[in-house]
């Protein structure tokens, strides 16, 4: 009979252990820091334009895109207004971890910025597992994807902090019981802030500012 | 999927424990995975016989423990496990939920030589 040694260790520690770091060296440089996370085609890299749009001339702001391939999202949020964008090519992983975003971190001079935007991998299931270290986590579900995620995707829709649900404009064309979707949003995360807004059109577009700002001034 | 990153997590830290116990060879490995942890135990198995190759670990066998959901209801205190479509409470319908297992992802423990 082989001695079992008890270990008991959480298996992502590590990772756990370098966002803590990230987030010591966001908190030191005075950085307020989201890490927006969706399926693809949800509408991250859009909301981070109409964010940069309403913002950038208030306040000073980078992003981090996290993307299999291509610098296509970084280069978007250069052109809407981020003083610094950084990309990301995770080479096939499907999600950012903690020493990503360090790497990614050490190629700015974080007190330079009062935002950094972090745009995870388009992907609903992987990036809930990994925390990066930003202060809040921001879901990006949008009307097409159907009323039926927070049910098959509990983890990511637990694990964050603000929900956008994004392309409200189509409602109207496409079968989505947002009762049904926001009952199953509150059995997961009762305290969820959630914003209804609509990229294209703009409208609830304010809230989620409003949301943003308060945050960053808190800090 | 993610099994890669996650396999050599368990890799490191079970060589790290052997290593401390002066261990010769990890013969088995325990793992808890909860239900709502959405880790796939093929895939880390998969990885595991090409990453443990030429470690004190190579040809351990992983053991996986599953741990099913379990929620408690917050208004009527009942315990139940959650089905697919609804997380609501069977017994009285509240949405304030506590999760009582089902989340765990961890390396137990291990067995040496």
């Amino acid at each position: 009979m082989s001695p079992t040694i008890p270990v008991v260790e959480n298996i992502l520690s590590a990772n756990d252990r370098l966002a803590e770091e990230n987030r010591a060296r966001l908190d030191a440089a005075g950085v307020f820091s989201i890490n927006l996370i969706a399926s693809p085609g949800a509408g991250k890299t859009s909301l981070i334009e109409q964010t940069l749009s309403r913002l950038k001339d208030r306040l000073r702001i980078a992003a981090i895109d996290g993307d299999i391939a291509t610098s296509l999202d970084s280069d978007r949020a250069a052109a809407a207004g981020a003083l610094a964008s950084v990309q990301i090519n995770t080479g096939g992983e499907c999600h950012l971890d903690a020493v990503m975003l360090r790497g990614a971190l050490d190629r700015l001079d974080l007190t330079h910025f009062d935002l950094l935007i972090v745009e995870n991998v388009g992907n609903l299931i992987c990036p809930a597992n990994f925390k990066l270290g930003t202060h809040k986590t921001v879901l990006v579900a949008s009307i097409p994807e159907g009323d039926d995620k927070p049910y098959k995707y509990p983890a990511s829709y637990r694990g964050v902090d603000a929900l956008v649900i994004n392309k409200i404009d189509l409602l109207p064309y496409v079968p989505f019981r947002m009762e049904h979707f926001q009952r199953g949003v509150q059995a997961l995360n009762p305290s969820l802030a959630v914003f209804p807004l609509s990229c294209l059109s703009g409208q609830g577009l304010d809230s989620w500012i409003n949301w943003l700002l308060q945050h960053i001034t808190n800090k | 999927m993610h099994e890669l990153p996650v396999t050599q997590s368990i890799l490191q830290i079970a060589l790290q424990h052997a290593q401390k116990a002066h261990a010769k060879r990890i013969v088995d490995l325990n793992i808890v995975m909860g239900e709502l942890s959405s880790m796939v135990d093929d895939s880390i198995q998969f990885y595991w016989d090409i990453i443990a190759k030429d470690t004190i670990a190579e040809g351990a066998t992983l053991h996986f423990r599953r741990v099913p959901a379990q929620l408690e209801c917050l208004a009527c205190a009942a315990q139940y496990h959650p089905s697919s479509e609804e997380l609501a409470c069977p017994r009285c319908g509240s949405l304030r939920v506590k999760i009582l297992a089902g989340e765990e992802f961890l390396l137990e423990s291990i067995d040496v030589e």
